[in-house]
């Protein structure tokens, strides 16, 4: 396979006009020659900066190598060094502020396909039926995790190889977290990627209790007084939706983007054979425009609504990925920037009728460093849609930290936790992930997993 | 898996099922709810607790059929078993954390209606454990819907059955009960607990307004995570947006806006129709044009 050393070698995707109608993954990912040519563009720095960009720190050069050879179950033990949800985080990482943004490679040209060689490497390695490997003796200390997201997996996983007793506490029935209720299947495939990275860790010898709500069904202080923790991770997320705040948001039609993903992620309202129900919609508005407004509005597409992404800044502030703009826009996503909604209007019978919307310009910096949205007078506008998706990001669930004496939060309610080691102000009681920083991404709540997994273990060394 | 160790039927189309779900039963108080989740494919369903028995480890639930899954639901037996079961959610009734002194205070008429009787149960039960005498209405339709009357005369100081139809008991709505026992026999409230379907909390309310008692709902909203999660439970209470599963169930009658919960509550009903029909009709509803997906 010829390779343009400037150029990537290109990942076969769906065509977006079939993918827009179906719930199968948009990406196809890399075969083995298409993997090991990429590879070939790796220059395997001797100071690899890749690798500091990354917030787990993967040895990126010492697998890429290992591609290039051709030998992809080492690659894989490479990297799960350091990762316990590889076909994850090749899917869903911004590796392009990350890893891939400190390639050499990319100052001319463009950077490694980092992000898909990784996917690559997991992916092979479920076909493969390559199984990580646990812990060769107990410790015979008992540690709890609440919440199975990526920072719960992660630290699960890592505590798990060095010989803890790990039990998960999922309060959903799924185990995932983000990775069940809140990424599409199109971008993130359940039954294979998900399951497949669950199962790995439950390999490893982690138990995984669902339908466990910690702060309702039992205490932090009853798992360590009562059944023997003798340390507990809090990685429970940020699940609780915003809404605006203005007229007509309790209308029918109107949903959090948690509960439209969560109906059809989890629930798999989009499958007829599954009893949830979602309302697919004519025309929807979503509010907003982060990765979660991209997911919601695509998913919506796919239910065959004509779409409308409505958000107040212009494109450059989305905070959205790239990739996912790209892919949005590509299936036939309308961008109505510079728009923000004042009202939603109802109909007699308390249904979404209409959106009514105002109109932006970008005025000075604010606090964010982007520049503030400034209404344009008279600029008012109704948009007709019959249902409205509010994308507006999450804050943490109170539920752990209100019924955990001695546990802080600051201001935002998010948990008070040392950046190095998890630590909280509670003894034994260590956090990270979005419970901890509101909400950010599965690679950073990843790393905060990592670094409570070291700091429990030291704590209880 | 979550056994079931115990089914009866109370009326038609209500059921009392026992559910081994020891986590629950250790931790759930009258007021709270569960959700059950029966099979891989099912939706979430919630459901207050009825009952519980810490020692045994079991949680008491009380459904009526209104759609495709609760119809499912009615054909599990005794050793089946549901896929999932959650709990306790929402926020213990608030009685249970009044002080002994204020509550020895109180009069107070716990007013049930139709299913709603199940949830009323415990928490008259346990006032009964504690040593305080409250009164109950157990309102329905007809007499054969009426069901927990013999359990409620056991824990309650006075029970009070009425119909609509008059089939049974006192003839005419909780309402018309609540007005008799006011302004006929000379009985003093301070507190209306009512719990039931929406438009007789509503019409309860609106009565005791009028009367001047403070009136408890407990509100039973479309759901889905049951955790503070989605939003789909929000209603308004006193013009403040509320999500029923974390800071409810239950809230003051007084100042929730029942027209929009009663709106919000229709949201699914086409679906629902579809899911009933295909469940009755399954493979002979051939024609696809409706897309309920019966042809399939």
């Amino acid at each position: 396979m010829e390779v343009d050393v400037l150029k990537r070698v290109p990942v076969r995707e769906q065509d977006p006009k079939v993918r827009a109608a179906n719930f199968q993954e948009v990406c196809l990912g890399y075969n083995l020659e298409e993997a090991m040519a990429e590879a070939t563009r790796c220059l395997k720095c001797k100071n690899a900066r890749c690798i500091t960009g990354c917030p787990v720190n993967i040895d990126i050069p010492g697998f890429i190598k290992e591609v290039e050879a051709g030998n992809i179950e080492t690659a894989y033990g490479v990297i799960s060094e350091y990762s316990a949800l590889p076909a994850v985080c090749g899917r869903v990482c911004p590796q392009e502020s990350q890893c891939e943004s400190k390639c050499v490679r990319g100052v001319k040209g463009e950077a490694v396909s980092i992000g898909k060689l990784e996917r690559f490497v997991a992916d092979w390695a479920r076909e493969n039926n390559v199984i990580p490997k646990a812990a060769d003796e107990k410790n015979g200390k008992k540690v709890a995790v609440i919440g199975s997201g990526p920072a719960g997996l992660t630290c699960a996983g890592d505590l798990a190889k060095k010989g803890y007793d790990v039990t998960i506490f999922e309060a959903l029935h799924e185990a995932g977290g983000v990775l069940s209720y809140g990424i599409p299947e199109f971008r993130l495939p359940k039954n294979t990627v998900v399951a497949t990275e669950v199962e790995n860790v439950k390999k490893l010898g982690v138990k995984i209790e669902t339908n466990v709500v910690i702060g309702k069904a039992t205490t932090i202080e009853e798992l360590m007084k009562e059944e023997g923790f003798d340390a507990v991770f809090i990685g429970s997320g940020a699940g609780l939706p915003k809404f605006m705040g203005i007229p007509g948001e309790n209308a029918n039609g109107v949903f959090s983007a948690n509960e439209y993903l969560t109906r059809s992620n989890l629930m798999k309202a989009f499958d007829e054979n599954y009893a949830t129900p979602i309302i697919g919609g004519k025309k929807v508005a979503v509010v907003g425009g982060g990765n979660v407004a991209m997911d919601a509005a695509r998913t919506a597409l796919r239910l065959g609504a004509e779409v409308h992404i409505v958000y107040r800044r212009s494109e450059e502030e989305l905070p959205a990925r790239v990739e996912e703009v790209h892919h949005a826009k590509e299936e036939g996503i309308v961008f109505d920037l510079l728009c923000n909604p004042t009202e939603i209007l109802v109909d007699e019978n308390g249904h979404v009728s209409g959106m009514k919307i105002v109109k932006m310009e970008l005025g000075e910096p604010d606090e964010s460093g982007r520049r503030r949205p400034i209404v344009i007078p008279g600029s008012e506008y109704v948009l007709d849609v019959d249902t409205v998706i509010m994308s507006l990001g999450t804050s943490p669930n109170p539920l752990i930290s209100s019924t955990t004496e001695g546990l802080d939060v600051n201001k935002w309610k998010c948990i008070v936790a040392n950046e190095e080691n998890g630590a909280t102000t509670k003894e034994g009681v260590y956090a990270g992930g979005d419970a901890v920083t509101g909400a950010a991404t599965v690679i950073l709540a990843m790393g905060a997993g990592k670094a409570a997994a070291a700091g429990i273990d030291e704590y209880l060394s | 898996m979550y056994k079931i160790v115990k089914k009866e039927t109370l009326a038609n189309n209500i059921y009392l099922m026992d559910i081994e779900a020891p986590r629950v039963a250790k931790h759930c108080y009258p007021g709270q709810f569960v959700i059950v989740k029966m099979d891989e494919k099912g939706e979430r369903i919630p459901l207050t607790v009825c009952d519980y028995d810490r020692e045994a480890g079991t949680v008491t639930i009380v459904f009526q059929v209104v759609g495709a899954s609760t119809q499912l639901m009615a054909e599990y037996k005794e050793g089946d078993a549901f896929r999932d079961f959650v709990g306790p959610l929402g926020c213990k009734s608030e009685l249970i954390d009044e002080a002994p002194e204020e509550l020895k205070k109180k009069n107070i008429l716990f007013v049930a209606g139709g299913v709603g009787t199940a949830p009323v149960y415990p928490q008259v039960k346990w006032m009964k454990e504690q040593g305080y005498d409250v009164d109950c209405i157990i309102g329905a339709r007809n007499k054969d819907l009426i069901i927990l009357e013999e359990q409620m005369k056991k824990v309650a100081a006075n029970t009070y059955v009425c119909t609509d139809d008059g089939s049974y008991g006192f003839h005419g709505n909780v309402n018309d009960q609540i007005k008799d026992l006011v302004n006929n026999q000379g009985k003093k409230y301070d507190l209306v607990v009512a719990i039931g379907p929406v438009i007789m909390m509503k019409f309860v309310s609106l009565l005791t307004k009028e009367l001047g008692i403070k009136t408890i709902v407990s509100m039973n909203p479309i759901m889905v995570d049951g955790t503070g999660m989605c939003g789909a439970c929000r209603l308004t209470v006193g013009g403040e947006v509320k999500f029923a599963c974390v800071d409810g169930p239950e809230f003051d009658g007084h100042l929730v806006d029942f027209d929009e919960s009663m709106k919000r509550q229709q949201m699914y009903k086409t679906e629902e129709g579809r899911a009933m029909l295909k469940l009755k009709e399954g493979a002979t509803h051939s024609n696809g044009g409706c897309g309920c997906g019966g042809n399939k």
